[in-house]
């Protein structure tokens, strides 16, 4: 069976030299990995709804071209991310891998693809690496570097005096990320430190800890469920109106939905919230809701510019796909509606972008949503992008 | 190092523990007695939790949610014993582990397509949330202390029905021969399906309980059941004892682990070096104590008699 199997692949890879390259490029292939199942499925959930409503918006043609996306369950594993990327690579002959939302998962992923010529849109996960010494002409990222963010968040902190500070975030690649970013600019003293396990649900432990501290503030990168978890059993303790809490990708519209009353009030900074004013993102948060019936979040927004990013790079080479040459020039021009309003693109292919400082409030309808208070950063490039030998 | 954080902490570490234990107790429970490798024992947790969210929504009363949440993981693992495991007893425990694995992905779906993928929050109710001064310093979450007194009360009953009722003999003797308990007249299908009944409610009291701390979400349930095998093999696969004891320590090594490796750590090695090894070496510790266990009592430490 397996002989006969193999036979006929042979067969059929035979064909397709045959028939050219010409034949095979005239469908455009995106595989799209992220985290379908588990906890983090939800994320997966908002990423998948948002390039569904992209396709859709382009009428189903991306670039102009008949397109197929190929989903894929990473399971927040960086060997299945892998595995899934090889697959799509060798077997489905995709021109475009995108998604990623774990950045230990980017890191085995990225370098998988980009190395066989085939470009790496990254929708979320962006580590260090990737934007300094790693960096590479077919990736690029419609997100941020890891660093950035709480780079933001350690400004506001710093600019509102505060000192003492205790950190948590997970014990992964973009935790520690976030803890630099956070100290290269926060200026106050660091009271405690604590990297917590991937994917951890009970923080009683670390809790009991941090009031032992007695800090002046908490700084916590908590993604998705973890984040409901902490910030829910950081309420329990009471703590919540005694030390002010400040997060990154904590509290978000993922979390919302399950943290509702008891987010109000809590500081975030981020690239983009569903309220930012551009028509882009008008049109992306409408019809999001209207299609599927809930608010998106930043993972969506970003995969959703990624499909709109690929659109633009296959339309500026008129559906030619193998001149690689001319989508990655298009695509540094980063010339599309992005839901962020314009950016462009640095030389590491990381965005040049403004950070604002949200809260979550409740609106007249009473239900809890994150809205923009000011801008913090304006136009901020990474930490890494001069680490970058683009080849 | 502060004495009441210590304490404290040896506290959280007894919560876990507990928490655990429910788990363990009805894994162990099935497996002991009907010889089955059940790795669904996580979703009847997740439906528990699911259950009392819903019912506390609905019902507006946490104990009453308590109750139906417990009779209704009842009910869904009597029939999960009835169409599924009932043919696989005679089977090897691969075939059990594939075909409970399976059961895993049902219900995740399920649960996904009923409640959504987002994760419930689940609230307590204002009597369960605040917290009682043990000592002058030393404030607890009322809720986890009665998660402990819960846990503790639930393993005294245990025993007693398993020890000292005919339901009690009835289930050691079906342990230690199904064939001879058989013949004398008892029907041991029925006694199979009510023990696995009971394992689910344990599971599903885990889980109600487990809801206002972590959130309901698909999947929770595998995000404790690795923890859960750790612990019948660290106390004996099949021994309820075993499984009182192994849990409690696996929650104290886990809990202890977490709040005072790094401190320990930094006594001895740099800071820097402490931060990075700290956490790696606090989410192998209890792999370590099982390894080690493994190593000098194969049978983990009390193998069940039966």
């Amino acid at each position: 069976m397996r002989t006969i199997s193999r036979s006929i692949s042979i067969g059929l890879l035979a064909a397709a030299f045959a028939a050219g390259p010409a034949a095979a490029a005239e469908t455009l292939k995106i595989g799209f990995i992220t985290t379908l199942s588990g906890p983090a499925g939800i994320i997966g959930k908002h990423m998948k709804d948002s390039v569904d409503l992209a396709v859709e918006h382009l009428g189903g043609k991306v670039g102009g071209l008949p397109t197929e996306i190929i989903y894929g369950d990473d399971q927040r594993k960086p060997d299945v991310g892998k595995q899934l990327a090889d697959e799509m690579i060798k077997r489905n002959k995709v021109q475009f891998v995108s998604g990623i939302i774990w950045s230990n998962v980017m890191l085995a992923v990225a370098p998988t693809v980009t190395r066989a010529g085939v470009f790496m849109i990254g929708t979320n996960a962006g580590p260090h690496q990737l934007a300094g010494k790693q960096c590479s002409k077919y990736f690029f990222t419609t997100s941020w570097q890891n660093d950035s963010t709480p780079e933001a968040m350690g400004q506001v902190m710093t600019d509102q005096k505060l000192t003492d500070v205790y950190v948590i975030a997970p014990n992964y690649a973009a935790g520690k990320d976030m803890v630099t970013g956070f100290k290269k600019s926060f200026k106050g003293r660091i009271a405690g430190e604590v990297y917590t396990k991937l994917g951890q649900q009970d923080y009683q432990a670390e809790i009991s800890q941090l009031r032992a501290k007695n800090p002046k503030a908490v700084f916590v990168f908590l993604p998705g469920g973890m984040g409901i978890q902490f910030v829910k059993q950081y309420t329990a303790a009471g703590l919540r109106d005694q030390i002010p809490l400040y997060s990154v990708y904590t509290v978000d519209e993922v979390s919302l939905p399950a943290l509702k009353d008891v987010a109000v009030g809590q500081y975030e900074t981020r690239y983009w919230s569903p309220d930012l004013d551009n028509p882009a993102n008008k049109k992306y948060v409408s019809d999001f809701r209207k299609k599927y019936g809930y608010t998106p979040s930043f993972y969506g927004a970003q995969s959703y510019d990624g499909i709109m990013l690929i659109d633009s790079a296959v339309r500026a080479v008129n559906g030619n796909l193998n001149d690689k040459a001319g989508m990655i020039k298009a695509m540094e021009k980063a010339d599309y509606a992005s839901t962020r309003g314009k950016y462009s693109y640095n030389i590491n292919h990381f965005p040049i972008q403004n950070y604002y400082l949200l809260q979550a409030v409740r609106n007249p309808a009473g239900q809890v949503e994150m809205q923009i208070q000011k801008v913090v950063l304006e136009n901020h490039k990474d930490a890494y992008y001069k680490e970058c030998r683009m080849k | 190092m502060n004495f009441l954080v210590v304490l404290e902490q040896i506290l959280n570490g007894l919560q876990f523990g507990v928490m655990l234990f429910l788990m363990a107790a009805g894994l162990t429970l099935v497996f002991g007695i009907m010889n089955l490798v059940n790795l669904a024992h996580g979703s009847l947790y997740m439906v528990g939790a699911y259950l009392a969210t819903a019912a506390y929504q609905w019902t507006g009363s946490f104990p009453l949610a308590v109750v139906l949440a417990l009779a209704g993981t009842l009910i869904v693992g009597m029939l999960v014993e009835v169409v599924t495991l009932r043919t696989l007893y005679e089977r090897d425990h691969l075939d059990q582990v594939l075909a409970t694995f399976g059961l895993i992905l049902f219900f995740n779906e399920l649960i996904a397509i009923i409640w959504g993928r987002s994760a419930l929050y689940t609230s307590l109710p204002r009597y369960l949330e605040g917290h009682v001064e043990l000592l002058s310093g030393l404030n607890y979450p009322v809720y986890r202390l009665l998660i402990i007194f819960v846990g503790l009360a639930v393993a005294g009953l245990l025993w007693y029905v398993v020890t000292r009722t005919r339901l009690g003999m009835l289930i050691r003797a079906g342990a230690s021969n199904r064939t001879m308990v058989a013949a004398l007249g008892v029907n041991i299908r029925l006694l199979y399906t009510i023990v696995f009944g009971f394992g689910a409610a344990l599971a599903g009291l885990a889980g109600l309980l487990a809801g206002p701390i972590y959130t309901a979400q698909p999947g929770m349930g595998e995000l404790i059941l690795i923890q859960v095998f750790v612990v019948i093999v660290i106390g004996g696969i099949g021994s309820i004892r075993g499984a009182l004891f192994g849990a409690v320590l696996v929650g104290m090594v886990d809990t202890l682990g977490r709040a005072f490796l790094k401190p320990m750590l930094a006594t001895v090695i740099s800071l820097e070096a402490a931060q990075t090894a700290g956490p790696a070496l606090a989410s192998m510790l209890i792999y370590v104590l099982m390894a080690v266990v493994l190593a000098i009592r194969p049978e983990g430490l009390f193998p069940s008699r039966g």
